[in-house]
């Protein structure tokens, strides 16, 4: 367990991310409208939506890969926008990793590594743990796409991060590694990381969030905890709670 | 440092690159069989620069915009961590730009070190030679940049490239030809060497061949162009032009760079 406490001594403030009236257009689609959001501290917060909501634009704007058009977004107690360094805090997994092909996973592991700077020992276990230590020495491209996955994974797990961004992390990965996966964010969120799941797969946010963020066309549509969206709906299947609050939205 | 681990990377992926080996290995085995069938000489060295006026442009901004649509991705992951965008940016390019560079200097100098070092009369249109390509490729590989900035769709991008390549390498010709024609009339010495400016090929084309010694037979625009590029104005103005060429779509892409979303 101790292997997963973030690098930082962690002042925890009771939000992580905060976010006010966050809006991106791109050219005249409106993406995300007016977005509020606050996720707390050692929590694990699912972001979910259906396709086109705004959830992987959401997370680029945590990451400032998106400058926001119109309101303000504090990660780990900085603004977005004010430098890279507040990043040092985040771990990030993005949906489709797509790494140098002609790079073997190690050269990869160590170019993020020099990259941060973190003096951080090698994490075997990690590596271990997806079933990655025989192919890293592999280059990247006869690596099959569960496997570029796991790598993805255990990038975003490495340097410990106080916060921990997933888009669709369990997707193209076998029940092995999902499930690894899934043990390795509950020992974080354990551990007082923040983690913020975007995610379709609704019984693996059943499994795992505390909290829930749903989005309905680039608006926030509910946000509490998971036993709150239960209350709410009156219903205690997540997928019927998520149906009704689209199913009254639309009417 | 960041500029420099990311050009490092990128330059050990680069390096391990089917498609810039069999680029290079091209090249090279092109510059051994001119120089070996055609005898040596001026006319090989005047062949290899066809060559590389157009072979060199096509692949350094085709190759570059493929590898950049490629790279997208990861650039995503580069930008989540701890660094700034310029140097990101920085260490992108120049880790493009430079193995292509270095590359073709390689294939194209190599042949000639061994099969006509001896002849000093080759010096320098092989140094033009050399000079030009290596140019032309930081000019089209920085053009691919900018280009992958610009366009988010990979085929419309790809599209872009390969039409500003045979825009600069024969449209722009064919509108020299065709003001020439037009006006052919009146003095066009001044105006041609203007136009001649504005497109990094043309004057690479005319750099070598003002070295080659064949201005005599372009007539009296030949000694105009002669005469300028032959002087320490026509050189400043026509390295001037290049360095734009370079130093100008960079910018630009740096620019966009920083501030575009990923």
């Amino acid at each position: 367990m101790t292997d997963l406490a973030p690098l930082q001594a962690i002042p925890l403030p009771c939000a992580v991310i905060e976010g006010s009236g966050i809006g991106k257009r791109y050219g005249r689609v409106p993406v995300l409208r007016g977005i509020d959001l606050s996720v707390r501290a050692g929590r694990v917060t699912a972001v979910l939506g259906p396709n086109g909501a705004g959830k992987s634009t959401l997370v680029r704007v945590l990451l400032g890969l998106v400058r926001p058009d119109e309101g303000t977004v504090t990660v780990a107690g900085a603004p977005v926008g004010d430098g890279p360094a507040y990043r040092a805090a985040i771990g990030y997994m993005p949906q489709q990793p797509h790494f140098p092909e002609n790079l073997t996973g190690r050269e990869v592991v160590r170019l993020l590594r020099e990259l941060r700077g973190q003096p951080i020992p090698e994490d075997d276990a990690l590596f271990q743990a997806f079933g990655l230590t025989t192919e890293l020495d592999k280059p990247v491209r006869v690596l099959s796409g569960g496997t570029k996955q796991k790598l993805n994974a255990a990038l975003a797990f490495m340097f410990r991060p106080r916060i921990l961004l997933l888009d669709e992390p369990t997707a193209g990965l076998d029940p092995v590694a999902s499930g690894v996966l899934k043990a390795r964010i509950l020992e974080a969120r354990q551990a007082g990381v923040s983690v913020l799941l975007v995610s379709h797969v609704l019984s693996e946010v059943e499994d795992l969030a505390d909290d829930v963020l749903l989005l309905l066309d680039g608006q926030v549509e509910f946000q509490g905890s998971l036993r709150g969206l239960r209350e709410l709906t009156g219903e205690t299947r997540l997928e019927q709670a998520v149906a009704h609050l689209m199913r009254r939205r639309a009417s | 440092m960041t500029s420099m681990t990311v050009f490092r990377y990128e330059l050990q992926d680069l390096r391990r690159s089917r498609w810039l080996l069999g680029y290079l290995l091209c090249l090279f085995l092109l510059t051994e069989a001119l120089l070996r069938f055609s005898g040596g000489g001026p006319r090989a060295v005047l062949s290899l620069m066809n060559v590389v006026l157009g072979v060199v442009p096509l692949v350094s901004i085709v190759f570059g915009t493929m590898y950049l649509y490629g790279s997208r991705s990861f650039i995503q992951l580069l930008l989540a961590q701890p660094v700034g965008r310029g140097e990101l940016f920085a260490g992108l390019y120049a880790g493009l730009a430079l193995p292509l560079a270095v590359g073709f200097l390689l294939a194209v100098g190599l042949p000639f070190l061994w099969d006509g070092g001896g002849d000093g009369a080759l010096a320098g249109p092989l140094a033009m030679v050399l000079d030009a390509g290596t140019l032309l490729t930081l000019v089209f590989t920085a053009l691919a940049v900018l280009v992958s900035l610009l366009v988010n769709d990979r085929a419309k991008g790809l599209g872009l490239a390969i039409l500003i390549w045979v825009v600069v390498t024969a449209l722009y010709d064919a509108l020299i030809v065709l003001v020439a024609t037009t006006f052919s009339d009146y003095p066009l010495e001044l105006p041609l060497l203007g136009l001649t400016l504005l497109n990094p090929i043309d004057i690479a084309r005319v750099s070598m061949l003002l070295r080659l010694d064949t201005a005599a037979l372009m007539g009296y625009t030949g000694a105009v162009f002669e005469r300028f590029f032959g002087s320490f104005v026509g050189i400043g103005v026509s390295a001037g032009a290049v360095l734009l060429w370079w130093v100008g779509p960079l910018a630009v892409a740096q620019r966009r760079f920083c501030r575009k979303d990923f």
